[in-house]
Parts: structure tokens; sequence; C-alpha cells
């Protein structure tokens, strides 16, 4: 059952691949929505087993590297917060390849796009089920690889190939510093394999690097790796044009599983973070920035996958901060209810996609509610949820990061604490604006389009409704085991508080006012946007107009695609160019060819000493022959 | 006499030349002439790859000592004797050697039809050098395969390469040849001090300080310019574009190898205080590969060029690895030697498929292969994957642990190496995303064939070797262990004892 859980996946993934062209696409989707199937018996099973009965347990498969000292292992961990990652990704990766038979009934290469699914599901569970560093980054790479693939799925079109060259290229920046935080670990521990890291915890605090504590220096790089695939910002420009990928793609991978790595790397190492203060205080602060950088673009943006995008860019930033101010639990429970609502947000933005005849840009949409009654009740509960609205998932674990980052000490918390809560009024208002401009009002499609729009097949519909239960209720139930009441029995030891961090005990301290202010921002976020969308739909226009370089720069994304591409990716291509065909062709090259061109003109002068005259050669010859013999004789004697 | 029973490693060497031989003895029309020749070479290859088999399953990993040795009176008043062996260090470059010569003249079996009998001996003359130098234990041995290794090589790329070919082939001799002179007479400078040319012999015998220091730069000459390092590497791009798909994977998959070998097994165990003095400067040599070339990876036109300059990016890792002088950094040098032997091997002949067809090597020419040819699509995906150092495949193994090894050293050496990492993305899915991906703007393309059953099979045991290599390493890993602990060891107290000395 551990190992099933986590192959399951990836049998479906080579049959599929390897076969898919033989067996057919029905066969492709039968095998490996049945492994998906299996895999989330096992995953759920386990959920119960391990987290819910406190049974933690390490299965050992192969040996991997075992030089020197530094010795890995291909093994499979599973504590309280590998089971709740994998049950979670199991859960919802079946729920999104049942999605996909209709999602993608048109597409020519359904088998490949399973397999791709299958195979993405497989390298996210090993990245959580990882044992060491090292098969962690496998797990890493591997979601990374499945990623690419599926963004450039539609490989014929540039823009989708152009995106996923740059969702890998940017991940691998992240992924430089993770390879150092894991060489460093390595140096620092002796180890890479986490039971040995976190139990000699202590003997290695006093541990420096250049100067600076090592836990610092690790903290910091493994923080940099997470900023790649996590999309915080500075390397967060991929996430947005990834969103080129299929839909269910754009649920499973840019939503609910893969972008979370981040946050989950940074609760499995929370006993090295817990002693190094500075890499939580940045954390912190990148986490807050990008929660509320994120929302800002999330506001005026027109495709609605985009729009989604960036609110996944935001709420990851809340859990970054969650992490930074010591509240791995709060970060690992709205990862948790995250999955659900945006998985389901992105399901529903497929289904409007689906129905309007693949069209993306809101603004051509509008009108439509009546039409596809269904999506867009399940697009309320998902919005509900997001904007951490009372008794839906959101609200118990948002507003449990805010409350953490009130409670949280220095300034970087009180920071945290104003970015989360300017984020949540935008995050309101733009799932509002979301909602009512694809929906309501005139409809701006032409009249064929809107002639189809239709409500998806039940096949689409399922999953949907699965997620909108998830949405309602994983807060409410789950929330006296993670972050509640039987926190520290739940977790059993998963994640470490040090023993000077309070705060999942602080945070059910907090003046009575705080819990409440989340929801009053919520609200007022969304009363806006009625508002401004709704009742005086001219406002927009208006501000759009009045602040004209503030709109330019939130819908050019505050320029980091242009700034990117003037220091970086058209100086490397001008360098590349330069070097190659200055500094190789012309001076490397160019010495042995001048040398060369050197040596044929030596000759040419040379040959007029050939005089074809038989005396003079045979006169050189006996000459050399003398001088050779007297080598030979005397020097050889020495 | 040796684990095996009967004299393996001189089988190994010299049964190729028996086949080439035989070849050169076939008469008759042009046509049956070939197809024979083309017949016995591929069995003759497949023979030695059976015989080779024997060293993977009778080799002692425990063994940090030479194993399968055989020696034989030769020159004896020199002090040189016919001395082979191998050990942990070397066994895998011979398995390595056998097992794509087969695969190169599978891949030959089409595309080679003029002088198709010249050319099969020339192959099989290739394999006797390689293997005979990997197993030498006599420095002149070595010396004679080292440098027999050019001749058939030279005749591949001049005789059988493309329009510039040579051009190409002299400039692959002559930089090579010059660096080996030099090499020559450090050799001699050797003999002349120790009486000897055996190599453990030599191990024994100590060299004073200053002295080391030239020996190693005559030595330096030679195996940089093999490797290739920057900035001798101007050769590689060129030989590679001209020469053969067959005479490419040969030259990335086991040429390239030699120098980085010469390092490990005479540089650092004959002078070391001399290779920890210069390793700060192979330090730089080592990043500045890998991030230039790298960078001039990124902008090549034409994809063998491309793969060929992302070898010079790989060597660079080697190099680093092995002047670390750490378990970790040495096994990861030596992994990275094998694996980057597959994977760039397998490389060039994904190239050479879309060559047979097309008839062109212009990135440009082609766009969409993916929709056209998706079995080839797919095993160019995972060697390009390979090639990146995807965890799970061949190439992720020996970059983990020479940029752990690095870290170690000096985390900026670390930093640089891993930049090859960011490059080495961009450069291969930029030549992916240019040949496979995209619309097929080419009408041609269009009547391209996939993968025939011929072709499958030459590409089956280097698929099953990156999985194998990425998944489980240890298996290879295991044979360096003993030597390259005893290799480290040996290092770590000659220093010391020339601390003591200095004191």
């Amino acid at each position: 059952m551990f190992v099933g859980a986590v192959f399951f996946p990836l049998l479906g993934a080579i049959i599929a691949g390897l076969f898919g062209r033989w067996i057919g696409d029905k066969a492709a989707q039968f095998v490996t929505i049945t492994c998906m199937v299996l895999a989330a018996i096992c995953g759920v099973t386990l959920f119960f087993q391990v987290a819910l009965g406190h049974s933690p347990q390490t299965v050992e498969l192969l040996t991997f590297v075992d030089v020197g000292t530094f010795e890995v292992s291909w093994a499979l961990r599973y504590d309280t917060l590998s089971a709740v990652m994998v049950g979670m990704v199991t859960f919802i990766s079946t729920l999104i390849h049942i999605y996909s038979v209709g999602y993608m009934s048109h597409d020519p290469s359904k088998a490949r796009f399973f397999a791709y699914l299958s195979l993405f599901t497989f390298m996210m569970l090993m990245l959580v089920t990882a044992d060491n560093l090292v098969q962690l980054f496998f797990g890493w790479e591997g979601v990374g690889l499945a990623s690419y693939l599926l963004i450039g799925f539609w490989y014929e079109k540039d823009s989708a190939c152009n995106a996923a060259m740059k969702a890998f290229i940017v991940n691998r920046v992240g992924d430089l510093f993770f390879m150092l935080g894991l060489a460093l670990t390595f140096w620092t521990f002796g180890s890479v394999e986490f039971s040995t890291i976190f139990g000699s915890i202590e003997q290695h605090r006093e541990a420096t690097f250049a100067g600076y504590p090592a836990y610092e220096v690790i903290g910091v790089l493994l923080f940099l790796g997470a900023c790649g695939k996590s999309a915080q910002l500075g390397l967060h420009t991929w996430l947005p044009d990834a969103m080129e990928g299929p839909t269910p793609v754009s649920a499973l991978i840019h939503a609910a599983t893969m972008v979370t790595a981040g946050v989950f790397l940074m609760a499995r190492m929370s006993p090295v973070l817990e002693y190094a203060p500075v890499a939580l205080a940045i954390i912190t602060v990148v986490g807050a920035s990008t929660a509320l950088f994120a929302a800002t673009i999330g506001c005026v943006q027109n495709d609605i996958k985009r729009v989604i995008a960036y609110s996944t860019c935001s709420q990851l930033g809340y859990m970054f901060f969650a992490v930074g101010v010591g509240a791995y639990q709060g970060a690992i429970f709205h990862l948790f209810t995250h999955a659900f609502f945006k998985a389901l947000l992105f399901l529903g933005a497929g289904s409007v996609i689906h129905a309007m005849s693949d069209e993306q840009d809101i603004r051509r949409m509008g009108g439509i509610w009546k039409k596809i009654p269904m999506t867009y009740a399940l697009f309320w509960i998902g919005s509900l949820a997001l904007a951490g609205v009372p008794l839906f998932a959101g609200y118990y674990s948002k507003d449990f990061m805010i409350e953490a980052a009130f409670a949280g000490h220095g300034w970087t918390a009180k920071y945290a604490w104003f970015c989360g809560m300017a984020a949540a009024l935008l995050t309101a208002f733009y799932s509002w604006r979301l909602i009512i401009v694809t929906f309501h009002g005139e409809p701006r499609a032409d009249h064929h389009t809107m002639e189809h729009v239709h409500e998806s097949p039940p096949v689409m519909l399922l999953p949907l409704v699965v997620l909108g239960l998830g949405a309602v209720f994983a807060g409410a139930v789950f929330y006296p085991y993670f972050v509640g009441h039987d926190w520290a029995e739940f977790w059993n030891g998963a994640i470490v508080n040090a023993p000077h961090n309070h705060i999942m005990h602080d945070v059910h301290e907090v003046p009575s006012w705080v819990p409440l202010a989340p929801t009053a921002v919520g609200l007022t976020g969304i009363l806006l946007a009625y508002i401004m969308y709704m009742f005086v739909p001219s406002i927009p226009g208006k501000l759009a107009s009045t602040f004209h370089a503030i709109y330019l720069f939130l819908l050019n994304k505050w320029y980091f695609d242009e700034l990117y591409d003037a220091i970086f990716v058209r100086p490397t291509r001008a360098l590349a160019r330069m070097l190659w065909q200055k500094v190789d062709a012309g001076v490397i090259d160019g010495v042995p060819n001048g040398a060369a061109t050197l040596a044929v003109e030596a000759s040419q002068g040379a040959v007029r000493i050939q005089t074809g005259r038989v005396a003079n050669y045979a006169f050189v010859m006996i000459a050399g022959l003398a001088v050779f013999v007297t080598l030979l004789v005397f020097g050889a004697a020495r | 006499m040796n684990a095996a029973g009967f004299p393996l490693l001189t089988l190994l060497t010299f049964l190729p030349l028996v086949g080439a031989a035989f070849i050169l003895t076939l008469r008759g029309e042009d046509k049956v002439v070939a197809e024979n020749a083309r017949w016995t070479a591929l069995w003759t290859s497949l023979i030695v790859f059976a015989l080779s088999l024997i060293l993977w399953f009778k080799f002692d990993k425990a063994d940090a000592g030479f194993q399968f040795v055989e020696q034989l009176d030769w020159l004896s008043e020199f002090g040189i004797t016919y001395h082979v062996g191998v050990d942990g260090i070397s066994v895998l470059f011979i398995l390595l050697s056998t097992l794509l010569t087969p695969i190169c003249i599978l891949a030959s079996w089409d595309a080679i039809q003029m002088r198709v009998r010249e050319y099969m001996v020339a192959f099989l003359v290739l394999e006797t050098m390689m293997v005979g130098m990997f197993a030498a234990l006599d420095f002149i041995v070595f010396y004679v395969f080292f440098e027999g290794v050019l001749i058939p090589m030279f005749l591949i790329i001049g005789v059988w390469g493309h329009s510039r070919r040579v051009y190409a082939s002299f400039k692959f001799f002559l930089y090579t040849l010059l660096g080996s002179v030099l090499m020559l007479l450090a050799i001699l400078l050797l003999w002349y001090r120790a009486g000897t040319t055996d190599i453990p012999t030599l191990f024994e015998h100590a060299i004073p300080a200053s002295l080391q220091t030239w020996i190693f730069l005559a030595f330096f000459a030679s195996f940089a310019v093999k490797v290739p390092m920057w900035p001798f590497h101007t050769w590689l791009p060129d030989a590679h574009v001209e020469a053969p798909t067959a005479g490419s994977v040969i030259l990335a998959g086991v040429l390239l190898k030699m120098g980085a070998y010469g390092f490990l097994r005479f540089s650092i165990p004959m002078l070391p205080q001399a290779s920890a003095d210069f390793a700060p400067f192979i330090y730089v040599l080592s990043i500045v590969a890998v991030v230039y070339t790298s960078l001039v990876a990124l902008a090549q036109e034409n994809m063998k060029k491309l793969i060929a300059y992302s070898s010079v990016a790989h060597m660079g890792i080697v190099t680093l690895g092995i002047f670390t002088f750490t378990v970790q950094g040495l096994s990861g040098a030596l992994f990275q030697m094998l694996s980057h032997g597959i994977v760039s091997g397998a490389l060039f002949l994904c190239v050479g498929i879309l060559y047979d067809r097309v008839h062109s090597l212009e990135i440009a020419r082609y766009g969409g292969v993916a929709k056209i040819m998706p079995a080839y699509a797919l095993i160019f995906m995972l060697f390009t994957m390979a090639s990146v150092a995807l965890p799970g495949l061949a190439g992720f193994p020996g970059e983990l642990l020479v940029i752990v090894a690095a870290w170690k050293v000096n985390p900026t050496v670390a930093l640089g190496a891993a930049l090859g990492m960011i490059l080495g993305a961009a450069y291969m899915l930029y030549l992916y995303r240019r040949v496979a991906f995209g619309k097929v703007t080419k009408q041609d393309l269009f009547s391209l064939m996939d993968m025939s059953p011929r072709e499958h099979l030459v590409f089956a045991p280097l698929v099953v070797l990156a999985l194998w290599m990425g998944v489980y390493p240890h298996s290879f890993l295991s044979f360096f262990e003993a030597s390259v602990t005893a290799l480290v060891q040996r290092h770590e107290a000659a220093l010391g004892a020339a601390r003591l000395a200095g004191m």
C-alpha cells in the first residue's frame, strides 16, 4: 500500500505513454484512471492510517548512491506531513483525470496527455514521500519536467513552447540554489537524510559557513529554490505564462499541487528553519510581498486563467509568510484547503472556456450565468472559499495565517499582517470582478459562440461537485486536526516548532477584533466589486484613464518580463553570440589557424631548397644520418 | 593467472584486429564485400562485447589494485614490458568502448555506402586502440595505443566526413599530436629517472616537487587538449561537425574520456604535489569551460556543433571533479564520464537519424519533427533531459556528486558549476524546441519516416543504460569505490609527507 500509492500512477503513465498508440485512447484513459483510483484509495487510506492513526513509517527501496560518506537511498517516508500531501495529491489528481476525459475529448493526442498527467502525479508523490533531499530533488525536477511537457502540450503553438521553456529555465534558477543548499546541508550534517538531519539539529547549531550560521545559509538557499517552484516574487514570471497548457493541467499542477512544493519543502525543513531567524524573516517579507503584489496584478488582468494564476501566486505568498512567522501547520493547512478551491476555480474556468468555444478573454464573455448554472454556482463556492467568507474552507486556513502574522514577533510579522489584510481585500475584489464580468452583464461574445454555450457533460461536472464539497467542508472538518485543538497530536513531530516558538498557542490569544478583520475586509472587497462592475460600470474605465500609469503598470505585470528580458535574456544572447563569433572563432581558433598560415608561408620559402637535384638530396640524407647515429650512440650512452 | 583464467584483456584488445584482418581478405563484388564486411565487423564487435562482460561479473569491487593482470617480456632491457590490467577506474571504460563499437557499426549500416570495407576496418582498429589504452599498465604501451587512436579517427573524419572534412581531420590530428609530443618527453624523463615505464612501479616512485611541475605541464598539454579543456577545445566542434555520425559517437563517447582518464591515471597519483598546486588553475579553466561553452552552445545554429560545445561544458564538470581530490568528486567525475559517453553518444545518434533523412545539420532546416516522428521525439527528449542532468536519468548523479564535492573545496566554484544547470537547460531545450516543436513549415519533412527497427535496436541499449544509470547509479559507482578511496588516501598521504619534509 505504501508503495502502491506512489507507483500506481507511474505504471499508468508507462502504459499510456509507451503503448498509447497501440491500445487506443479509450484504453489509455481507462488504464491511467484505474491506476489513479487505486493510488487514491491507497493514499486516502494512508492518510487515515498514518496521520490520524499516528503510525509513521519509512519504506526502504534501493540504494541510490553510496560514495564515501555520501549515502542516499530511494525510500518512502510516511509521516503526517507526507500522508496529508499523498492523500490530497492522489485524491485531487484522480478527480482531474476524470475531468480531463470530458475536457480533452476533442484532442487528437489523449493518450499522451493522460500519460503526462500520471507521470506528473508520480513525481509529485515521490517529492512528498522523499526521505532525503536528493530524492526530494528527483521529484522536484520530475514535476518540473512534467510541467514543461504539459505546458508545451500543444507544441505547435509558439506561445506554448516558449512558456514551457520559460517555466523550465526559471525553475532551474531556483534549482541551482536548491542544489547548493543540498551541498551545504551535506557538509553541515554529514548526511542528506531527513532523519539524520533532524536527529542532529542540536549538535550542529553552532556550525558556520563563511562566517554566517550554517542554518541561516541553508534556509536561505533552500528558500530560493522554493521560490522558483512556488513562483514567489522575482521568480514568479513563469506561472502566468504556464496557463498556455490545457486547463486541467493548470488546475492540477499550477494551482493544487506542484506550485505548493516549495511550501512543502519549507515545512519539511522546519527543524532547521526554526534555528534560522534571519532566513525566516526573509521568507516572511518575500511571501508577504508576493501575496500583495500578485493580488494587485490580479485586479486588472483580462484572461480568466491568468486572473486565477495570479491569485494562486498570491495565495502561495500567504503560505510562505505563515512559514516565515513559524506557523508551518497553518501554511500546510492552507495548502490543503487551497488545493480544493483553487482546483475548483480552475476547472470551473475550464468549464467556462469549454462552453465559450475556447474563449479565454473575459471581455468577450458575459451574460452566460443562466446558461451554465452549475458551473456558475460552483464558481461562486470556489470564490467564497478563496475570499475567506466564514464557514467556507478558505476562511479557516486564511484567517489562521493572518492571525499568526498578527501574533508573530518583529516588524516582518507586522508587515506580513498588513500585506495579508490588503491582499485579502484585493482577493475578494478580483474574485467578484471575475464572476461579474464573466457571467453577468450583456453578452459580449458573438452570436455564433453564444448559441453554443452549454453546460459541461457530467464527467466534467462530477469532479467539480466533489471539489465543491471539499471547498465547503475541508476547512471546518480538518481545522481541529491541522491547527486547532489536536494539532500537536496530529502532526506527531512531522513539523517541529522549537521550544522558543509559541505561535501555535499565541494565535488563539489574539484580540477579538483580529479574527473578524479579514472577514470584514473580504466583504468590503466583494461590495466594492459589485459597485464597480455591477451597479456603476463606468467607474473602472474612469479609474483606468485617471490613473493611467498605475493601470498600465499593473496590466503589464509590473514590467517584470520586460525587465528580465532587458537585463538577462538579451544580454545573454548577445554575449553568447559574441563569445562564439569573436572569441571562439576569432581569438582562440585564430591562434592555431594563424600558426598554420605561418607554417604554410614558411614552407613555401622552404620549397626553394627543393632543387630537384639528386646530389643535394643525397648530401642532406647522409648528413642527417650522421647526426642521427651520433645521437643514438652518444646520446643513449649518456 | 587472473580471474578470467585466460588472457582476457589481450583477447579483448586484439580480437578486433583479427576481425579487421579478416575483412581485408574479403574479395568479390563490391556489394557483397560491403555486406560481408558489415556483418563481420558487427559479429566481431559483439563477440568482443560479450567477452568484456566477464569484466562486469568477475571484477572484484572490494579490491583497489589491478586485476586481470597480464605481464609479458617485451623490451625488458629497457625496463619496458607488455603489462595490462584494470582497476576500478579503468574497467568500466573498457566496457563503454566495447559497447559503443557495435552500436556505431550498426548505426553506420546504411549511412556508409562508400568504401564500406575500409570503414569497418578502421572501426575495429579503433576499438583495439581504445581497449588497449584503457588496459595498458606500461607507459610505453599506453602511449602507443593513446597515439594509435588518432590514426583510425583521422581517417574516419578525413575519408567519410562531410564537406570540410580535410580541414577538420588535420586540425584534430595536429592539435592532439602536438600535446602528445610533450607527454612523450615527460615519459622519457620518467623512464630516465626510474629506469622503468611500468605504471604501478612508477606510482611508488617519488618525484621532487620542482620536477613534478614540469612533468605536470607536459602531461597537461596532452590531456587538456584531449579532454578538451578551455581554451584548447576548438578542434572539437569542427571534428564533430565533419565526422560521420558514428565517428562523432566514438569521439564524444570514448575519445574525450582519454584526457580525463590520463589525469586520473597519471597526473594525480604520480604528481600529487603539482596536481594540488595546479588545482585552482584547473578550477578556473573548468568553470570557464562550463559557463563559456554553454553560452557559446546557446548561439549555435548547427545541431552537431551545439552538442559538441555541450560536451566541452560537461567535461568541465569532469575536470573539476577530478581536481577536488575528494571521493565524491572523483567518483562523480568518473560517473559523469561514463554517463556523458552514453548520453552524448546517443544525442549524436539522434542528430544522425535526422541527417540520414534530410542531409542537413542546420537547426533552422527542421521544426515540428515531433509531429511526424513521435517515437524519435520521445527518445530525443529522453536524452535531452539526460543531458540537462534531470534526476532519474544518467546525467544527474555525476553532476550532483561533483557539485557537492566542489562546495567543500570552494562554494564559488560550486556555484560556477551549478550555473551549468541553468545554461544547459537553456541550450538543450532551445535546440529541442527548434527541432521537434513548432509547426511543420518545411513541406518535405512530412515525408520523413519514423525510426526503423534497426534504429530502435541502436538506441535500445542506450535508453536502458540512461535509465539504469539514473535510477540505480550505485551499481556503477560501486566499481569505483575501492580504487577511488585508495587514490584519495594515497594523494593525501603524499601531500602530508611533502608537508612534513618541508617543515
